[in-house]
């Protein structure tokens, strides 16, 4: 009964879009799949949908080869960043142009796109142009949409990335409680972002893809704490989490001559190279900390994001206040040794903080 | 500078507007006069200048018999040929372009582009180039000096317009608006004529207004491949140049065969400023 795809490749030029991909989708969850610009988001959901053909692997829903069969006979919905809609229509005849597709009794598609139209909050906009709506109504509309359609599989890409930043927020929360509200225990809903925090509110099981490649798999709130790898660890982290080329040894860890105790989680910890991983928000402004070297200062909202540099090493903190830096100015900071994560000199995990071992 | 720039905008405005308003007003201005008055004095206005006639006008619905042009039969065969013309190029055109727009195609070297080339270059050649093979093409099926032959060439004159505006159109049409048709039940057929066909008014418009304006004033083909059964208008009315020059009848006929132009323009620049797609499609 699930949605199963196995070792999906896709490789239209010289890049793989999909590189061997695998899932098992259950119905009546929530999957967010992360990873950055170009790293195949886009292309693994049309694959899903249809409108893509892998060159290899296989894709089957409810038992059947879903491959064979096209997309206009698929049931599923989808949700571009690009906020599409059919602009000669009106609101309500874009809602209802799916469902008079499928050929539903005049009263069902009324109740349908009415009970669609108060999910996301458009009633009393049923003759309204599309033109004449503001972005997050656009994509509002293409929500209802495809929640009218109750299709079975319900794809998002990216559905907040062209809007402010406010409004983003302002739709997130709602995203949270349509997808608890508006949605049947049928459906796979798959939702496709880059922002890390979109991932931790939405709470769902994540996929980490970076070109092409599942790069990690697991609830969100594993993914957050025990990142397999470094590259998981930069792409599920905003601002990306620091990483400190040094070396443990038996009496402190060491990096950029600078050296700090060794917190519990690394007391079992081999003697050698590793890379140490620290997120911004866990470095803190400190007159007894270590000396660094300010790059660049971004105040966004009510925190600063600080870029520093020490020797070979860039990081960035994050400031929980707006302060006001000169840049090439010397700022002490310290860093908070019991989240350290360490990453071996291939990438893998070896220890973090909340107790996640590579294999 | 902003008022030197609304003066310069309003100066050049004026300036263009003279510049292709005049020979209209001296057309029209000839068009009411007769032999004396065209001859006799530089004279513009009339009653003031000149004593003003219908003379010029009469001719041109007068049979040959009674000494007129009647240029009503030409006149019909000109709109007949040109929007046949026009609407078959169009619903080629417009179906090719949308192939070539969203479908790859792949024969030994050619690609999509080399096709949509192969539709423009027809329009880059000279069309002397192009005069010999149709006459030769039109006689051997026998359909030299027939409507049907100038439909057939018009055609392949009008249809690169159409599939070169309507690719560049349809490129501009996001292919994720298709997408989300077929997505939501549409197979293609239905996508294209649903979904994206409606879209594309405006590039329609575009494309039969150029196939008609293109059409309408195409004089040397019909002056070809015509000679004494069909006549299309621009060859009438270049053939009332005997040898005293008509200049009333000349004027007045060349007013009644730009009219048609001038009133596709009205209508269709209304459709053009609506902009039907700014902002629902970006």
């Amino acid at each position: 009964m699930n949605l199963i795809g196995e070792k999906i490749s896709y490789k239209p030029d010289e890049q793989f879009h999909l590189n061997d991909v695998s899932f098992n989708f259950k119905k009546g969850n929530l999957y967010t799949i992360l990873g950055r610009t170009l790293s195949g988001k886009t292309t693994l959901l049309k694959t899903i949908a249809g409108l893509l053909n892998p060159d290899q692997g296989s894709i089957s829903f409810e038992e059947k080869d879903f491959i064979k069969i096209p997309v206009w006979e698929r049931n599923v919905a989808m949700v571009y960043q690009q906020f599409i809609n059919y602009p000669h229509l009106n609101v309500y005849e874009n809602i209802t142009f799916p469902l008079e597709q499928r050929k539903l009794s005049p009263e069902q598609i009324k109740k349908d796109v009415d009970d669609a139209l108060k999910t996301v909050g458009l009633v009393g906009f049923e003759n309204r142009k599309i033109q004449e709506l503001s972005g997050g109504q656009q994509q509002r509309v293409a929500l209802a949409r495809s929640l009218a359609k109750k299709a079975k599989i319900l794809l998002l890409d990216e559905p907040l990335v062209n809007l402010d930043y406010k409004l983003r927020e302002q739709l997130r929360e709602e995203f949270k409680r349509i997808f608890s509200e508006g949605l049947s225990q049928d459906t796979i809903l798959i939702y496709s972002t880059t922002d890390p925090q979109e991932v931790m509110e939405l709470n769902g099981e994540v996929i980490v893809l970076d070109e092409g490649k599942v790069l990690q798999k697991g609830p969100a709130k594993e993914i957050f704490e025990n990142p397999s790898n470094l590259k998981v660890a930069e792409i599920s982290n905003d601002p990306p989490m620091n990483v400190l080329k040094g070396s443990k040894n038996p009496k402190n860890l060491n990096f950029e001559n600078i050296s700090l105790e060794i917190p519990n989680h690394f007391k079992n910890l081999e003697d050698k190279d590793y890379n140490f991983g620290i997120r911004a928000s866990e470095i803190k402004l400190d007159k007894n900390g270590e000396e660094f070297e300010i790059e660049l200062a971004e105040i966004s909202g009510s925190e600063t994001l600080l870029h520093l540099k020490r020797g070979n090493s860039k990081i960035i903190a994050l400031i929980e206040e707006v302060m006001n830096f000169k840049i090439h100015e010397k700022v002490k900071i310290n860093f908070n040794v019991n989240k350290f994560y360490a990453f071996g000199e291939d990438e893998k995990l070896v220890s973090s903080p909340y107790g996640g071992t590579n294999g | 500078m902003s008022k030197l720039y609304t003066f310069l905008k309003y100066f050049f405005i004026t300036f263009w507007t003279v510049f292709v308003v005049a020979p209209f007003l001296w057309a029209v201005s000839t068009s009411f006069k007769d032999f004396q008055s065209v001859n006799s004095k530089v004279t513009y206005i009339p009653w003031l200048d000149f004593e003003p006639t219908l003379e010029g006008w009469r001719v041109l619905i007068k049979s040959p018999a009674k000494g007129g042009v009647d240029i009503v039969e030409p006149y019909f065969n000109s709109i007949f040929v040109t929007c046949t013309a026009s609407l078959i190029s169009i619903v080629l055109g417009t179906l090719a372009a949308y192939a070539l727009s969203r479908f790859t195609f792949k024969a030994g070297f050619v690609r999509n582009n080399d096709i949509t080339f192969f539709f423009i270059s027809q329009r880059i050649m000279p069309p002397i180039v192009l005069s010999i093979p149709f006459f030769i093409f039109l006689s051997t099926i026998g359909l030299l000096d027939s409507l049907l032959g100038l439909v057939v060439v018009y055609i392949v004159l009008l249809m690169p317009i159409a599939v070169w505006i309507m690719v560049d159109f349809f490129n501009r049409v996001p292919k994720e608006l298709d997408e989300t048709a077929l997505i939501d039940g549409c197979n293609p057929y239905q996508a294209f004529y649903k979904v994206v066909l409606p879209n594309s008014i405006p590039g329609l418009i575009v494309a039969g207004m150029f196939c008609i304006i293109f059409g309408w004033i195409d004089f040397f083909f019909a002056f070809i491949l015509t000679f004494t059964e069909v006549q299309l208008l621009p060859v009438k009315v270049v053939a009332l140049n005997s040898s005293i020059t008509p200049w009333w009848s000349l004027s007045a006929s060349a007013l009644v065969s730009v009219a048609p132009l001038i009133i596709v323009a009205f209508i269709v620049e209304r459709y053009l400023s609506k902009g039907n797609l700014s902002g629902a499609l970006k």
